[in-house]
């Protein structure tokens, strides 16, 4: 019963992983300008790879695997927000105008 | 079930490479790089539990390490807006 709950349970998080990671690469590619592009690979980045590892987790046979994946939940969960919150703040200091529908309404 | 998000995953970093190439400025290619990074990652974890050989997760770990030496090289394109100082030798 519990293992059949288990099993249900770790298939719904990953395929639901790999559906999140699909949705931010097609908004990666469709989005119009880099910072909108930036909130799609969010996406990607850490609910993506987060459901993934815990549906990994739920599947795992021994707790090393397990310690193992929780390793690389955490090396990602502080990386990726970084890189992307560094990148951000690059592309603003370099001059990179946000997006606007508006031209008139683009404020420097 | 693995298979399939092995797929999902492939798929991303397809989309993802596409963006790399297109991508208008460095900083698109830069995140669609570190977006691939991640996803690599993620793809060796897939495999290993596709193969059935957990030894595969040391090499996924290996790759999270990778990724984040990748976010420092980040970190400092953000403070220098360049990878090598121009007066030579590192600032």
């Amino acid at each position: 019963m519990i293992d059949t709950i288990l099993d249900v349970l770790s298939w719904v998080l990953i395929l639901g992983g790999a559906g999140f990671s699909v949705v931010g690469a097609i908004g990666l590619l469709r989005f119009p300008d880099f910072y909108t592009r930036l909130h799609a690979a969010g996406i990607t980045d850490t609910l993506g790879a987060w459901m993934l590892l815990v549906g990994f987790m739920l599947q795992a046979e021994s707790w090393q695997v397990v310690v193992k994946l929780i390793f690389i939940v955490i090396f990602l969960f502080f990386t990726s927000p970084t890189a992307t919150h560094a990148l951000a703040r690059a592309a603003l200091a370099s001059g990179l105008k946000p997006w606007a529908r508006d031209k008139e309404k683009q404020t420097p | 079930m693995f298979a399939a998000a092995a797929i999902g995953i492939i798929v991303t970093m397809t989309f993802a490479l596409l963006r790399a190439l297109l991508g208008p400025t460095t900083f698109d290619r830069i995140l669609a790089a570190n977006m691939v990074g991640t996803k690599t990652t993620l793809l060796i974890a897939v495999l290993g539990f596709l193969a059935d050989r957990p030894e595969f997760l040391d090499i996924a770990l290996i790759y999270a390490l990778m990724n984040f030496i990748a976010v420092i090289a980040v970190m400092r394109y953000t403070q220098y807006g360049e990878f090598v100082s121009s007066q030579g030798g590192t600032k």
